[in-house]
């Protein structure tokens, strides 16, 4: 039965194999599919697992993430436990050794960066936290910059043919890149101490980098829908601690926001917190030119 | 680890040849100096302590507790699928009436190493029993799709079987499962599963195992006494829609096998059956929400199949007890299914609906069609639940069932049930 499997494998390997030339990668986050994207150009084959307007605490792993990760050579996540509901299962199920956690065909980006909020007491009474800190690591772009060196580093440790190629790629990116954190950082300066509410605390890093104030969540507790007695504690918060607007993501509800934004009299918009997750988003640059732009519009 | 990285990164950019060739290959080194400089600060800034974290500690623990509160118009002393009969320990039924502890499970797995995964799973019963539920290896370091799963698990044939019940969407087992797998099918076996290399998911599996649970029965020699083929396939229609659709066999042999029947002059007879069973499931998932997003609402319609094949020679009165032993021929050609769908129409709120019935089809007692009567009754049975999940790791629901498992009664079932999971944050199968 075995010998007829292998066989069978084989043939089909020969048959069907989609990685005859370019390197399979799976993106978990569509952030990192964009970024692999911009080193590998067209040496790399990219998938990306999910879309901005998933909630990327609650993927399924449905069939199709096992059988792009069987034929994956590298696997591009966030880590800090974002995934840990799904992405186990799925490589453990793949029955492919070159992507499970500890080969270099895995990469967790947050491994990289010093994390957010990370948590002094782990009880979840507090709400859905993450022991390693805050995942959503990529409303920074200057993390984004961080993880590029790091992944062309292990890009050419994987496909050593393309290590130059990789590298003269990276260059080029990191030079439009840098370029253009000088350009937002110049754009958002009027956004430093400005007062945020926020749906979820999907924000930490940007807050940080543009200097914007978290005064309020919407959710009383990490990852627990905002209540109606918790917003009518936000609205009462905001009249001896104003705030200039409330963001959520694409994949959270307009409802809560909407109802905040009308008796607060603030703004309520939504910040496409990864590629895709607007019209203007199309890459990592068109995202993070929307997100200050979003930003900027909303204080005036 | 990243120190180690850097230094092979290192040694692959000296190795690397004609690099000076190009100048952009200089300006390139450098910028991943300066990355190295910039990353050497991060890792000499003082470090803010990580707590522990559940995660990282080595195994992983979780538990689940369960509750239920069980209002049954009959007797559950009573209760047997007409047609279908059982051995005394297979489970089925509605469980006790009133307040009961449900099964609580402690789970604790791992990777044993990079080669193996390892998972136990005990379950701990109300009545101060308990039992292994799961305990397996799993492979991690085979190639080209293969893993391999050895020791005590649920069986991957159908859908729902390898789930375990605080995953499902009712309380309860559908009747197909209580009839022809006797709740649920799990062994102790070996699984060889293939993936194979397409965009569209296709696995195919084969189990040889002891065939200790029903529809076999335990035994002791050599050799398997139960074997499974399965081939499941899935993919994705756009960003909304997944699926999965599969066909399964079950082969076993059970020797002795025992049921307890009404016979024909109205006496309860035991039994037992000795020969060949088959079951066919043939099972589909369709999972719908929007733009992949089931935080807000989300749908799931599945339906299950089976289809039952058993001949060999049953002994009527095999225990002498109304002196009436005798041993003849048995066919049986079996079948049932159910479908369910469930909605979750707002954060938290999920309603479910699920038909089924059971076909007695065609049962031939031989010799013995003088003490047994082949059943004619059509079991079925109609369910609705309401439940309220007030995070992921908690969920209080509400069932009611018209139970028309046996021949002229219809219980009335309604349950109250929690399900809870405290621990590590386990990862959830399709």
């Amino acid at each position: 039965m075995k010998k007829l499997l292998l066989a069978l494998s084989m043939a089909a390997g020969t048959l069907l194999s989609p990685y005859a030339s370019a390197l399979n990668v799976f993106a978990c986050e569509p952030e990192w599919g964009a970024l692999t994207r911009e080193l590998g150009g067209d040496r790399v084959s990219v998938y990306v697992a999910t879309n901005a307007f998933q909630d990327p605490h609650h993927i399924q792993a449905r069939p199709s993430l096992l059988a792009k990760a069987r034929g994956a050579q590298l696997v591009v996540c966030t880590g800090s436990e974002l995934e840990i509901g799904w992405l186990p299962v799925v490589l453990r199920q793949s029955g492919n050794d070159a992507v499970q956690p500890g080969k270099p065909g895995y990469f967790e980006a947050a491994d990289y960066i010093k994390k957010l909020e990370v948590p002094t007491v782990l009880d979840r009474s507090a709400g859905d936290i993450h022991p390693g800190g805050n995942p959503h690591i990529q409303t920074d772009p200057r993390n984004i910059a961080i993880v590029a060196g790091v992944l062309t580093k292990r890009l050419a440790e994987i496909d050593p043919g393309n290590a130059d190629y990789y590298r003269s790629r990276y260059q080029d990116f990191d030079t439009r890149f840098e370029a253009a954190i000088q350009r937002w950082e110049k754009e958002a300066a009027p956004l430093r101490g400005t007062p945020i509410v926020v749906h979820h605390k999907a924000f930490a890093y940007l807050e940080n980098w543009l200097g914007l104030k978290e005064v309020a969540q919407l959710e009383p507790k990490p990852g627990v829908e905002p209540t109606s007695a918790h917003l009518a504690e936000v609205l009462d918060q905001l009249k001896h601690q104003p705030a200039k607007m409330i963001l959520r993501t694409p994949y959270n509800s307009e409802r809560a926001s909407e109802w905040l934004s009308e008796r607060a009299k603030i703004p309520a918009i939504v910040i496409p917190d990864t590629v895709g997750g607007s019209e203007k988003a199309k890459d990592l640059f068109g995202l993070y030119d929307d997100i200050v732009q979003r930003l900027l519009s909303a204080l005036q | 680890m990243l120190r180690h990285l850097l230094c092979v990164a290192a040694a692959a950019a000296l190795a690397a040849p004609v690099m000076a060739a190009e100048p952009a290959a200089g300006a390139a080194d450098q910028r991943l100096d300066k990355l190295e400089q910039r990353l050497d600060r991060l890792e000499n800034s003082p470090a803010s302590n990580p707590p522990s974290s559940i995660g990282s500690f080595n195994p992983a623990v979780s538990v689940i507790l369960s509750g239920i509160y069980a209002g049954l118009s009959e007797d559950p002393a009573n209760y047997h699928i007409s047609g279908f009969p059982l051995p005394s320990d297979a489970e089925f039924g509605p469980g006790d009436r009133g307040f009961s502890l449900a099964e609580s499970e402690l789970a604790v797995y791992a990777n044993i190493d990079p080669y193996f995964y390892g998972a136990l799973i005990y379950s701990l019963h109300p009545d101060d029993t308990a039992s292994v539920e799961e305990a397996y290896i799993q492979t991690l370091a085979l190639n080209h799709g293969f893993t391999i799963k050895a020791g005590r698990f649920f069986s991957s044939i159908g859908y729902l079987n390898s789930q375990h019940s605080h995953v499902w969407d009712f309380v309860d087992a559908p009747l197909v499962y209580q009839a022809f797998l006797g709740g649920q099918f799990g062994d102790d076996a070996v699984q060889v599963k293939w993936l194979a290399p397409t965009d569209t998911f296709i696995e195919l599996g084969a189990e040889a195992g002891r065939g200790r649970g029903y529809p076999g029965s335990d035994r002791d020699m050599n050799g398997v006494g139960a074997a499974t083929l399965f081939a499941h396939a899935g993919g994705d229609i756009g960003f909304s829609n997944n699926w999965r659709v599969g066909v399964s066999l079950l082969n076993t042999s059970p020797r002795d096998r025992d049921f307890t029947e009404t016979d024909l002059a109205g006496n309860d007879a035991f039994n037992t059956f000795s020969g060949h069973s088959r079951t066919y499931v043939v099972d589909a998932v369709w999972k719908y929400a929007p733009n992949g997003d089931p935080v807000y609402t989300n749908f799931k319609l599945q339906a299950e199949y089976m289809r039952r094949h058993e001949d060999g020679d049953v002994t009527y009165d095999a225990d002498g007890a109304l002196g009436a032993t005798n041993s003849g021929a048995y066919d049986a050609k079996q079948s049932g299914w159910y479908l369910q769908g469930v909605y979750q129409f707002m954060p938290y709120w999920r309603v479910g609906l699920r038909t089924e019935r059971l076909d007695p089809g065609s049962v031939d007692y031989g010799a013995n069609n003088a003490n047994l009567a082949a059943p004619d009754y059509n079991p079925s049975r109609n369910t609705v639940m309401v439940d309220y999940s007030l995070s992921e790791f908690s969920r209080i629901r509400l069932q009611y069932a018209r139970d028309k498992a046996y021949q002229g009664v219809t219980d009335k079932q309604i349950f109250v049930q929690y399900l809870m999971s405290l621990g590590a944050h386990g990862a959830h199968q399709y």
